[in-house]
């Protein structure tokens, strides 16, 4: 494979448009807009066959994507803060109705104040949303990741939309070096839908209404589903390195320079470059990159914490009322199954893209041995 | 008209009820071959308690408000496996269509899809217990629109969304009503041969919102016509005609008959006459 440079938002769309979607469905905002720019201008050329849907709006172009996905078609749409929170409503219907809908979010911050840059407030607040979320730390993982997350959410035993979580303009306007498959033939094959069908000849009923005891089962079953696609996010990665020769940790987590380290940071995203280079210099720290928030890898997580003393979570987001983030409550509530419980620090980082750079790294680790179990900080600009 | 049934019996529809009258007659016009996208509302609800379901073709129903884009991605993704012969209908009734979905029906018309976008306008969110609806006529009296000392009733005038529609020049917008079931038909049948956007407005009388016998549905119906409550038309290349001539009974009788409008004294009634016939001239004459 040839190595070539592109912008993030570009192997974005050339990555959507290898899975060869029936239909993209999106409507523009910041950073997204060019990935959907690009996937139009693909369809413009001729080079990608789908049915673009410029629609009114983020909830209709969720709900244009649920509709043609329960018509047996594969759909593709991306969108970012303001746009995620306005599908809100869809997002939960999506899951709710089991459609392998493909989305990727350009993470931005939420309004008010408006601010258009990067944090991971608007897909983490739809961490409750029946979606796998998987969150990228280079353009070619968004570009490995989206090829996977087809595979992925049309499998017959999972059927749950996927996001592709991707930092706003580190990742999206970031010019990167990278390797651009030819074809994805032999790894993802044309969706067949295996239940969902809107056709005369097999009339089926979809999205009706339940009383509270069908209603219960129902949404059990999709939260088992969720949970079984631990093991299938897996796989699919691990086929996709026996095809494609990349790897991202197990799928879910990566462990990075973890051996003996007494120290670990543990963070998602493209701010996991940024801890890989401090962690580089130092012998006495390690990073835990999440790659798979949701479902929540809680048996990776803690088997990867295993024997540690200090955790310094890095998150991008704020769980209003608990002053934390989300990562750093979710980490507690597994630690208490871990033999020799580390002591957990929490850092919100990066809030409507402040910058969290390798020297700040340095001094929260270096500051960290003062630090009692349970702190809370947020890193702000000097 | 086909006498085949494609809503199957034993939904939970009120007994006399209006929508449920309008939905059989449009599934008699559209026969089999057709994908019914349905709002949140009244119908939805009634038909498809899990795990049965009244519906004898293809539905789906996703949200209140989205009926129309995702009806929008059904008709692409049917046209994409070469189905463009299956009739794609966005429904719902006058709060789903002309307020909380409006915007999403909008696109759906601007951007052109072969879809046919119906109302069953049975004038308020008769689902959630009879609330006011952009469609609820001039005085009624609904569950937040309560006649009292100090109202009398709603105080808008209904959302002309036959209009509106005809203003996203669409190639075909009707009016239609259950009391007029071959008119119905017929206009149902004509806007699916049809290629592109278009849009019918089902007038439906609701006993329970509108407070009259259940018995009654279709002589209200036909009353909201002669009244001039309700006006059926078409509206085809900016032209709009009359398809059915009113023979103006007085508004009178059509108030007197709904408890939604007891409260209404005579010079109330004297009122209404005079904007109901203005509205008429405005519009027809
Ligand atoms: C976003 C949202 N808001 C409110 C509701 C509650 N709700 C369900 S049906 C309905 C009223 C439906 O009214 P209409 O569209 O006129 O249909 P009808 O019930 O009269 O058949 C409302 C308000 C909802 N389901 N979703």
């Amino acid at each position: 494979m040839t190595k070539t440079v592109m912008e993030g938002s570009l192997a974005t769309a050339k990555a959507a448009a290898l899975c060869e979607p029936d239909m993209v469905v999106a409507y523009p905002i910041t950073p997204q807009t060019h990935i959907v720019e690009n996937l139009g201008k693909l369809i413009a050329q001729g080079k990608l066959k789908s049915k673009h849907i410029e629609v009114d709006s983020e909830f209709s172009a969720l709900s244009a994507c649920v509709g043609g996905s329960a018509a047996g078609s594969r759909v593709f749409t991306a969108t970012a803060s303001q746009g995620l929170a306005l599908m809100n409503e869809v997002l939960f219907a999506a899951s709710g109705m089991r459609l392998p809908i493909v989305m990727v979010v350009a993470n931005r911050a939420l309004s008010a104040p408006i601010n258009i840059w990067n944090d991971w407030q608007d897909s983490i607040s739809a961490r409750d949303s029946g979606w796998i979320q998987l969150y990228c730390e280079t353009v070619q993982e968004i570009v490995d990741t989206i090829i996977q997350a087809y595979k992925i959410a049309e499998d017959k035993n999972i059927l749950l939309p996927v996001m592709v979580c991707m930092d706003g303009f580190f990742l999206t306007h970031v010019v990167e070096v990278l390797d651009m498959p030819k074809s994805v033939s032999k790894y993802l094959k044309k969706y067949k839908p295996p239940y969902a069908i809107l056709d005369p000849k097999k009339p089926q009923t979809q999205g009706p209404f339940a009383f509270p005891k069908p209603y219960a089962e129902l949404r059990k079953d999709l939260s088992d589903a969720m949970d079984a696609s631990a093991a299938t996010i897996k796989k699919c990665h691990d086929d996709y390195a026996k095809l494609f020769n990349r790897t991202y940790g197990n799928g879910l987590i990566e462990e990075y320079r973890t051996k003996n380290k007494k120290t670990i940071i543990i963070t998602m995203g493209s701010l996991a470059g940024n801890v890989k280079e401090v962690v580089d210099k130092r012998d006495d720290t390690g990073l835990l990159r999440i790659k798979c928030f949701r479902p929540f890898p809680k048996k990776d997580i803690m088997n990867a914490l295993k024997g540690k003393e200090t955790v310094i979570i890095l998150e991008k987001n704020i769980s209003l009322g608990t002053s934390c983030g989300a990562l750093f409550d979710e980490i507690r509530s597994i630690h208490c199954n871990i033999e020799d419980t580390p002591k957990i620090l929490d850092y919100i980082v990066g809030i409507g893209g402040m910058d969290c750079r390798t020297d700040d790294i340095e001094n929260i680790i270096n500051q960290s041995k003062t630090k009692k179990d349970g702190h809370i900080e947020w890193l702000m600009e000097k | 008209m086909k006498k085949d049934e494609l809503l199957a019996p034993g939904h939970r529809t009120c007994a006399g009820c209006g929508p449920a009258i309008a939905i059989r007659m449009l599934l008699r016009a559209t026969g089999p071959n057709t994908v019914i996208c349905n709002a949140t509302g009244c119908i939805e609800v009634t038909t498809t308690q899990y795990p049965t379901t009244s519906w004898k073709i293809p539905w789906i129903h996703v949200l209140f408000e989205n009926a129309a884009s995702v009806a929008s991605g059904i008709r692409e993704a049917l046209d994409m496996q070469g189905k463009s012969d299956v009739n794609v209908i966005a429904l719902g009734g006058d709060g789903g269509m002309m307020d909380i979905g409006f915007r999403a029906i909008s696109g759906l018309w601007e951007r052109g899809h072969n879809v046919l976008v119906i109302t069953y306008d049975n004038e308020s969110y008769a689902n959630t217990g009879v609330q006011r609806s952009g469609g609820t006529p001039w005085h009624a009296s609904t569950s937040t629109t309560p006649s009292g000392s100090a109202s009398k009733g709603k105080d808008q005038w209904k959302k002309d969304m036959p209009a509106i529609a005809a203003a996203h020049h669409i190639p075909y917008v009707a009016t239609a009503s259950i009391a007029q079931p071959f008119d119905l038909d017929k206009k149902v049948k004509k806007a699916l041969s049809i290629k592109g956007p278009k849009y019918i407005h089902i007038h439906c009388p609701c006993t329970i919102g509108w407070r009259f016998d259940e018995s009654k549905t279709i002589e209200i119906a036909k009353l909201a016509l002669d009244t001039k409550m309700c006006a059926l038309y078409e509206i085809e290349n900016h032209k709009k005609t009359l398809t059915y001539k009113p023979k103006g009974t007085p508004v009178k009788e059509y108030l007197k008959a709904q408890a939604r409008f007891r409260h209404l004294t005579d010079e109330d009634i004297e009122e209404y006459q005079k904007r109901i016939d203005e509205v008429w001239a405005r519009d027809f004459e």
